[in-house]
């Protein structure tokens, strides 16, 4: 409930249209509301008394209602739209703002799947209350009252016959959403493991054709579409069995009404006319009393959105500038990168990574990591860009702890070539200029000359063909070579390199490796590696293993000295007919 | 790569970012196009599989027919009945207290009800399920059909296109299904009806009436039109939104260590407020609609008063009529809503039923024979007899291809990227069939080898390597649902991979898609060795499987190979040369064709480009 009333700060910039709609929407019902009265002064006036005096001003005073209810229900749907949207565009906009910020340990733990719910489905939920829900809930109170005052104006018996059948009607209603709002739950979630199954076997489909397959996949899916189909017929069943009611009630009291009505008309209680604006009015009723259970869950559902949406913007980003975080200017780097005695584990894994690691990268230098896969290298190497907080020790740069550096001046002087090349479905232009926005075509170009990823230019619109997910798909080698390009191309004072070359062929490794040696030269370089190929960029090499450097050298220093080194590193201890 | 420029789409400045790509073309199926007896021929597809979806289902649905004729019918009774009560009704109360018209008219007022109540929960329910059922057939039918496809297809369509015709296309025609049509053959129903009573009560006064009909049919048909485009517009820009949304999420530590957030910020605001636009143009629209209407419906309403109630005093009609027409004119208004409204939900399904229909329509270009020949005794011995393959007619892959692989022997294919190493393996695992020529197992053609036959004769393990939501366990005997926890430890343990897997939190009972179960890249590839070894192949093809081992974990991988390979046919394609030096045999490709052919020793005394390659190596090494 508190974080529903929190939305008030997005609803604040809209509260004056707010009124607005309110107000149209009551003298929208006023005027509707009004209609069946002079429906009951046309038959009881003109008509009874058999004289057309009257008529014609009766006709337009009912003319000039319906065309004022039209128009203030236009006019208060027109206001709606910008309220409804504009409350869901703002949140959508705090909310991608957020994320953003949000350190990548808060990223590994929150699927994208689930963010994006929160920025689309939950905010529909938001919108929709916000919008319709909220207002109604007013409007439909307010129509019940006036309405039910006039029925009991008119004949009093029937009225609170009138008035009574709302009771049931409401729980119906209010039962049927709940019923109505699980069921769909249920249904989304089971279409949800039907496009599991789809997107699992569409991903594996060479898989599933190389072990022939198919059978079994088919035969899976069709268990998970069957289970869906029974989810969907249990709820048709229930809105059939729902829905026939919502007739139903309202028919009995217009029964009630009619047979009741004629008794009084004949009796003389009630007039013939009344007995039509009765009837009449009473059918406005049955909408504002059924939509009444609506707006309940739908309030409902909103209070589960805004807890989710703000279960997420409540999260602090870890982190962020501290206080008194000062800039470290690229010009003035130099790229002494250290790490002191430091510590990591992954958030809520329990397991240290890095036990009291201490590493010196001299300015300029470049040095490899090795260690078998799953030794840390990958954590270690994103503790410079503070990607993650080292849990104890220090990182630093020419001496400054990293987290006394601005971030955005930190990492502006760190560049980092992952190890999976994450391409955007953006421009090529766009995905190498990613850290670097006002780079130049000869930037560009010197960079993707230096990854050997001048491919690009022979794309079909070059450097503005759209790659990626949505665009043209690039082999994985094509992809490493782009981001190491996207690294190069900031001109870093500390290059991070993430096993580079792993993807690409002996061929164009050694040509890349020849262009990256001329950038390396005056770039302090840290690089994960994993090849004996890779080994050769590096001046130094350490060898990482449970948590902590153990051996720093040159490669055949370390060869030499170290078993656990030629172990990981070297390609000739017994690899099968090197030397035939 | 192709030289030739395609012509440059119009993009909008703001959108310069996203770049330039021709997706609404790699979308489609063959079977659609743009030009117009494409779409028609689409169109006809789309019915033609509607009906073959329906036709199981003739006579329930005509059972439904029955039901909502009998509903429409009964709820059409209730301002009748008022009008009977008021006219007929009351005037014997007054005259002579006889109160049995007024009864009888009540009772057929409960009747009319208990009519309508249960034949409107029997339609509801029985159409309900039908049309679930129908979802269900025309499901199984697409995915069964993706499955017969070959890799060809996928590989162009790739597996979003898949996913969103399962689901997205899906939901489209489920949303119709949900009560769309109900309401949309009712409410078009009613309407008829209504004009019909209001003819039959006072054609005069119906005249009146109807007069609205052009006006409501003009203004809905404008609603349509416009709504149609600024609908599919929202959907373009919540696409965009959802796309940047996702892949900003997804590439986070790029987008954090390149400090990409505040241009993110500047795309993500614009693409926001594009759909915020649309929706609102959207919403308005509605609005104008939903004005439109209503006050079409209170103009007659207060005509009609205005004309009864002026007949009424001429005597021309009675006030029950009067009241009768004021109870039907709501009735008449309301449906004419929600029709339009609908008419979004019939356009998108009708859209997706096309696309579906044209994934129905894509032929299977690997076909199963129709009468397969069996393989004789496993002995493995492949054979390239005039082999001719491209994927475009103007690009040949493999001009000309021959080439023998003796039983249980080890050939490594050797060359620069393109020089068709990948084609000849998925030849081999016919993947694809060659455009001209035989590829044989044993001297039967794979065209005439049965699926399940051939795929027990030929495994792969390629670069990628997927595994499905399951345990490891269950991924390892993906080739062979019938092996034993013992045949699948000793898979796991003869390729190196049984200590990694114990190390997990539940061994091989370890769900590789929850936490704690995620694999490395490595760990990945040790796990697919272990399936296709356990699948015991006649024939095993390694396509780049050994690029993410580190250096330990390839030594015993390469130990492994050396008995697993021993005796079987193997085809192995690698960049490294540590696994190429276990085959018997290497071929260096070159455009297709074999330049070089021998055993590994021989060809690196021999000087040529394999000796070259060797060389850069060794030199690697050090």
């Amino acid at each position: 409930m508190s974080n529903l009333w929190r939305l008030r700060e997005y609803l604040r910039p809209y509260a004056g249209r707010m009124a607005a709609m309110l107000v149209l929407a009551v003298f929208a019902s006023l005027a509707a509301l009004a209609t069946p009265r002079m429906i009951q002064a046309v038959i009881d006036g003109p008509v009874t008394r058999a004289d057309d005096d009257g008529l014609w001003w009766l006709a337009a005073a009912i003319l000039a209602l319906g065309v004022a209810e039209a128009f203030l229900v236009w006019l208060r749907r027109y206001i709606q739209a910008t309220v409804a949207l504009g409350v869901e565009a703002d949140m959508r906009r705090d909310i991608y703002a957020h994320v953003q910020k949000l350190h990548a340990g808060f990223h590994d733990r929150f699927q994208t799947g689930q963010l994006l719910s929160r920025a689309t489905g939950d905010l529909g939920r938001i919108r929709r209350f916000a919008a319709w829900g909220m207002i109604f809930l007013v409007i439909n109170v307010f129509t019940y009252v006036a309405v039910i005052a006039q029925l009991l104006q008119i004949y009093w018996p029937l009225g609170l016959v009138v008035a009574a059948s709302a009771v049931p009607l409401f729980f119906l209603s209010r039962s049927f959403a709940r019923g109505y709002i699980r069921a769909s739950r249920a249904e989304q979630d089971q279409a949800g493991e039907v496009a599991n199954t789809a997107e699992e076997t569409a991903q594996g489909i060479r898989v599933v054709k190389a072990f022939g397959r198919s059978r079994h996949v088919i035969e899976r899916f069709e268990g998970e579409a069957a289970k869906l189909r029974d989810i969907s017929v249990g709820k048709v069943r229930m809105l059939s069995k729902s829905w026939s009611m919502f007739d139903a009630i309202p028919n009995l009291v217009l029964a009630a009404v009619l047979i009741g009505g004629s008794i009084a008309v004949a009796a003389g209680a009630m007039t013939i006319g009344e007995l039509v604006a009765f009837v009449t009015l009473q059918l406005m009723l049955v909408w504002p009393i059924e939509a009444l259970g609506w707006i309940i869950a739908n309030g409902n559902e909103a209070m589960t959105a805004a807890d989710r949406i703000f279960d997420v913007l409540d999260t602090e980003p870890a982190i962020v500038d501290r206080p008194g975080a000062t800039d470290l200017d690229r010009a003035d780097a130099k790229g002494h990168l250290r790490f002191e005695g430091v510590r990591f584990g992954y958030e809520g894994t329990g397991k240290e990574i890095l036990t009291g690691l201490d590493l010196d990268v001299r300015p300029g230098e470049t040095l490899a990591i090795a260690g078998v896969t799953g030794c840390g290298k990958t954590t270690l190497l994103s503790l410079a860009p503070r990607l993650y907080d080292v849990t104890e020790g220090r990182v630093t740069i020419d001496g400054r702890d990293v987290r006394d550096l601005t971030l955005s001046s930190l990492r502006r002087n760190v560049a980092t070539a992952f190890e999976d090349p994450t391409l955007f479905s953006m421009s090529v232009r766009e995905n190498l200029t990613l850290g670097r926005e006002d780079a130049t075509e000869a930037d560009i170009e010197e960079a993707l000359q230096v990854a050997q990823a001048e491919f690009v230019y022979d794309l079909p619109w070059g450097l503005d063909t759209r790659i990626g997910e949505q665009g043209l798909s690039l082999s994985g080698g094509q992809r490493q070579r782009l981001a190491l390009a996207r690294a190069v191309i900031v001109k870093p004072a500390v290059l991070i390199l993430d096993d580079p070359l792993s993807a690409l062929d002996v061929h164009t490794e050694e040509l890349v490796e020849r262009a990256l040696a001329s950038v390396l030269k005056g770039t302090t370089a840290l690089v994960a590696v994993h090849r004996p190929s890779t080994v050769a960029l590096a001046d130094r090499v350490a060898l990482l293993q449970d948590g902590t450097i153990v051996a720093v050298g040159t490669h055949s220093e370390l060869l030499e000295s170290t078993p656990a080194y030629r172990a990981v590193l070297s390609a000739e201890a017994d690899t099968v007919g090197a030397a035939a | 790569m192709t030289v030739q420029t395609p012509p440059k789409p119009e993009v909008k400045e703001s959108h310069a970012w996203r770049g330039i790509a021709d997706t609404e073309e790699a979308e489609r199926t063959s079977a659609e196009q743009d030009d117009a007896s494409s779409i028609k021929a689409l169109r006809a597809r789309g019915r033609k599989l509607l009906g073959s979806l329906i036709r199981p289902y003739r006579k329930v649905l005509l059972w439904t027919v029955v039901l909502l004729l009998i509903q429409n019918a009964a709820g059409m009774a209730g301002p009748l009945l008022v009008k009977l009560g008021i006219d007929a009704g009351i005037p014997p109360i007054v005259e002579n207290e006889n109160y049995a018209t007024l009864i009888a008219v009540g009772a057929a007022f409960l009747a009319a009800i208990a009519v309508e109540y249960l034949t409107k929960r029997g339609f509801l329910s029985l159409s309900g399920k039908v049309g679930q059922q129908i979802l269900l057939d025309l499901r199984r039918r697409v995915f069964t059909h993706f499955q017969k496809l070959s890799i060809a297809f996928h590989e162009r369509f790739t597996s979003g296109r898949v996913v969103a015709r399962l689901t997205s296309d899906m939901d489209a025609i489920r949303e119709l299904a949900d009560g769309g049509v109900n309401d949309l053959v009712l409410s078009a129903l009613s309407i008829v009806t209504i004009s019909v009573i209001l003819l039959v009560l006072d054609p005069m006064l119906a005249l009146v009436a109807l007069l609205s009909f052009p006006v409501m049919l003009w203004l809905s048909n404008w609603f349509r039109v416009n709504s149609a485009r600024v609908y599919r517009r929202t959907r373009e820009t919540i696409a965009l939104v959802i796309v940047y949304f996702v892949e900003s999420m997804g590439g986070v530590r790029a987008v954090q260590a390149y400090r990409r957030e505040p241009r993110n910020q500047r795309i993500f605001d614009d693409l926001n407020e594009d759909n915020r636009a649309e929706n609102v143009a959207g919403h308005r629209l509605s609005a104008t609609f939903a004005g439109g209407v209503k006050g079409i419906g209170n103009l007659t309403t207060a005509l009609v008063l205005a004309y009864g109630a002026y007949r009424v005093l001429h005597h021309q009609t009675d006030v029950g009529v009067l009241a009768a027409f004021v109870l039907y004119l709501r009735r008449f208004f309301d449906p004419m809503q929600e029709l339009s409204m609908f008419y979004n939900t019939l356009q998108s399904a009708n859209a997706a039923l096309d696309k579906l229909a044209g994934v129905l329509a894509e032929e299977p270009d690997v076909p199963e024979p129709a009468e397969p020949k069996p393989l004789p005794a496993a002995r493995g011995e492949l054979r390239f007899d005039r082999v001719r393959f491209w994927y475009h007619k103007d690009k040949v892959v493999l001009p000309t291809f021959d080439l023998h692989i003796p039983a249980g022997q080890t050939v490594a294919l050797v060359g620069a990227t393109g020089a068709g190493k990948t084609t000849i393996a998925k030849l081999v695992s016919r993947f694809y069939d060659p455009s001209e020529g035989v590829v044989s197992l044993d001297g039967v053609s794979l065209k005439d080898i049965a699926e399940p036959e051939l795929r027990r004769a030929v495994a792969m393990v390629t670069q990628e390597n997927f595994l499905f939501a399951g345990t490891i366990g269950e991924n390892i005997a993906f080739g062979r649902p019938d092996a034993t926890r013992e045949q699948i430890e000793e898979a796991a343990r003869a390729i190196g991979a049984h200590e990694f897997i114990t190390g997990l939190p539940e061994g091989y009972d370890t769900d590789v898609r929850k936490r704690g179960g995620r694999l490395s890249a490595g760990q990945r590839q040790l796990v697919a060795f272990a399936r296709a070894f356990l699948a015991d192949p006649r024939v095993l093809i390694l396509d780049e499987a050994t690029s993410s081992l580190d250096i330990p974990s390839e030594r015993l991988v390469q130990r492994a190979l050396r008995t697993i390979l021993a005796d079987r046919t193997a085809i192995v394609i690698a960049h490294r040369l540590s696994t190429v030096e276990i085959a018997d045999r290497v071929l260096v490709l070159d455009g297709g064709q074999v330049v070089e052919d021998g055993p590994p020793s021989a060809l690196i005394d021999g000087g040529g480009r394999y000796a070259k390659l060797h060389e850069q190596w060794q030199d690697s090494l050090v």
